[in-house]
């Protein structure tokens, strides 16, 4: 294993082989609600993460620079999802944008899965695939923890660059390098591949899927699984897997609308008595 | 008496307030550890801010490699120390940093884990707001320690003096977490005002500031808040992306949040919409901002942001 990115020696990886992780999550427009103290998922239409799409094209934009896929050059795009069974919608989108083939991880056991079996049954499709590059988005808007990728490159004991707003792959070398964006400031991060990356919305414009990519995606190789197939054991995903149980739910009073004035001259003055009221200045 | 271990962070060598935070959490439950990642030599300087609440360790590793490789190194830091003392939990500020190594920690130690929680009890029950704050959740952990991350401004901190025992060992991290070199870091840029998810009160400016946040700034500086932006604000490049609230930016929950010049869409929402109290200024009276608004103002934020920033002035002269 090696040590230092300085000490690495140059791995010969021509072909990239990227594995982009997508998820099918409920519309962020469309109301939410638990059911059993689990997310209800059937009830609101569901869409592929906006922060996937990110990821999707970052892909992309990396085998575009370096030959392209497909039919195009040597590297791959395999899209990994895992959900209910109509996961294979966020998928096939994905699929339309570019990507070559796709993963669908489903299985009735799996519904209630937290992040500690989400990155167990991810980390298994990729340990069994062969890839050299796992890329994220930072977070699904459903469930908000942003820990699956840090979790996922864990598990493979993979270098982890997480947060990217930027990327930079040399597939000659095996470099890659991001600057990662957080609250803390902005990092420069160095690695060799294999790794895994997470990116932010700020880093690409994800491109629309144009007719013929559409088209193309229905023809597409779609590989379903089981937690069978992948050897994973039923009991460590899903909600009797999941190591954190919800007690109660309940849905907070909406937030009402408070005062509205129209600033005829004097409304700033009357929020500042609003906030001498609230005892706030 | 179980024990509770807290992750102590310093903002430039001063212990952070949300870490402060923690430690009254972590009273709650057990006696509270403070654990402090530090480079080489920095440990007893760190550690001597930590007698207060009701820290009774302070244990202090030290070690180049935190610097250099981040959330790796801090994870198996982290988990060593858990698999040696099995507390009853791990508490980490809400942050991409805490969250992350929250989350490796858990995976290497066989542990569920919260995120952004806002309360914590003396049974290791967990409070998080979801959905936009719209639904309550209790939940608690299963298996392993308890690892949960708390949201910064959830709990007042316990400044009374304690006499914690500390301890100041170094290490170095093993190869598998050296697999990624930070080769520079830049700061935040915060103009010196307040870090945005521990500030009290915030202002913030979006697409309707035109890209003049000079209103928004005076207003700020008056009320001693931090400013915030949309992501309208940021992609235009008026506001740097980590100062960004909503969805894919920070999650805030001021006393006070005041919106100028901000439509209110969903994925702004989702960043401020716990906030205790809520001030929009918005010229189009129909802006969805006014339906979280506990006063708003329907008018030309040049106009309004001013006489604001006067009144408060002359009312805290
Ligand atoms: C995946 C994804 C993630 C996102 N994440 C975030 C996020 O984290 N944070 C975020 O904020 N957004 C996020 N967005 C974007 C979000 O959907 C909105 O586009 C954005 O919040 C709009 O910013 P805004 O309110 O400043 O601009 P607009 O929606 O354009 O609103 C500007 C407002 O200013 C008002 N105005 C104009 N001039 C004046 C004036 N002189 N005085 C007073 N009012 C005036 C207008 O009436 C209008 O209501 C995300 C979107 C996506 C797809």
């Amino acid at each position: 294993m090696p040590l230092l990115v300085s000490d690495l020696p140059t791995s010969n990886i021509c072909n990239v082989n990227i594995a982009v992780c997508v998820k099918q999550v409920p519309d962020s427009w469309a109301e939410k609600k638990m059911v059993a103290g689990v997310l209800d998922r059937e009830s609101a239409e569901a869409v592929l993460n906006d922060l996937d799409e990110y990821a999707v094209e970052e892909a992309l934009r990396i085998v575009e620079a370096h030959g392209g896929n497909g039919d195009a050059g040597p590297h791959k795009i395999t899209v990994i999802s895992m959900g209910p069974s109509r996961a294979t919608d966020a998928a096939r989108k994905a699929l339309s944008m570019g990507a070559d083939s796709a993963i669908v991880v489903t299985d009735g056991a799996l519904a209630g899965s937290d992040a500690i079996a989400t990155s167990r049954v991810l980390a298994k499709v990729i340990t069994d695939g062969n890839f050299d590059l796992v890329i994220c988005g930072t977070e699904s808007t459903d469930a908000r923890m942003s820990v699956v990728p840090a979790m996922i490159a864990q598990r493979l004991n993979w270098a982890s660059l997480t947060f990217a707003g930027s990327l930079v792959v040399a597939p000659d070398t095996g470099d890659i390098s991001i600057t990662r964006v957080t609250e803390s400031g902005v990092d420069l991060i160095k690695a060799k591949l294999p790794a895994v990356v997470s990116v932010i919305e700020k880093i690409n414009e994800p491109r629309y899927p144009s007719f013929k990519g559409i088209m193309a995606a229905k023809k597409k190789v779609m590989d379903v699984r089981d937690l069978a197939s992948l050897s994973l054991d039923a009991n460590t995903v899903g909600i009797v897997g999941a190591w954190s149980v919800v007690e109660d739910a309940v849905a907070r009073p909406a937030r009402s609308a408070g005062i509205k004035v129209v600033d005829e001259g004097n409304a700033g003055n009357a929020l500042v008595e609003f906030l001498v009221e609230k005892k706030l200045i | 008496m179980s024990e509770v271990v807290i992750l102590a962070q310093f903002v430039d060598g001063k212990i952070a307030k949300a870490s402060l935070e923690l430690i009254a959490f972590g009273a709650r439950a057990g006696s509270v550890t403070a654990l402090v990642l530090a480079e080489v030599g920095a440990g007893p300087a760190l550690a001597g801010q930590l007698n207060v609440g009701s820290v009774s360790e302070v244990l202090v590793l030290e070690s180049a490699d935190f610097a250099k490789h981040g959330v790796a190194a801090a994870a198996e830091a982290i988990a060593s120390v858990v698999s040696e003392k099995k507390p009853a939990a791990l508490l980490i500020s809400s942050s991409a940093f805490g969250k992350e190594v929250a989350g490796c920690v858990a995976v290497s130690t066989d542990s569920g884990i919260i995120t952004d929680a806002v309360d914590f009890s003396a049974e290791l029950r967990a409070t998080q707001l979801v959905f936009g704050g719209s639904t309550t959740v209790h939940s608690r952990i299963t298996h392993g320690c308890s690892i949960i991350t708390l949201r910064p401004n959830s709990i007042a901190p316990d400044m009374a003096p304690a006499t914690p025992q500390i301890s100041i060992k170094q290490m170095s991290v093993g190869d598998l977490a050296k697999l990624a070199l930070t080769v520079s870091t830049q700061p935040p840029v915060t103009g010196g005002r307040p870090d945005l998810t521990e500030a009290q009160y915030i202002v913030s400016g979006g697409r309707g500031t035109n890209g003049d946040f000079g209103p928004v700034e005076a207003l700020a500086d008056a009320l001693g808040a931090a400013v915030g932006a949309s992501r309208a604000a940021t992609d235009a490049g008026w506001y740097p992306h980590s100062l960004q609230v909503g969805q894919t930016g920070k999650t805030v929950s001021p006393q006070l949040y005041v919106a100028c010049g901000i439509s209110g869409a969903i994925q702004h929402r989702a960043g401020m919409q716990t906030s205790k109290t809520i001030v929009a200024i918005n010229k189009d009276p129909d802006a969805p901002i006014f339906e979280l608004a506990d006063f708003g103002v329907v008018g030309d934020l040049f106009a309004v942001l001013p006489q604001v920033t006067d009144g408060v002035r002359a009312r805290k002269s």
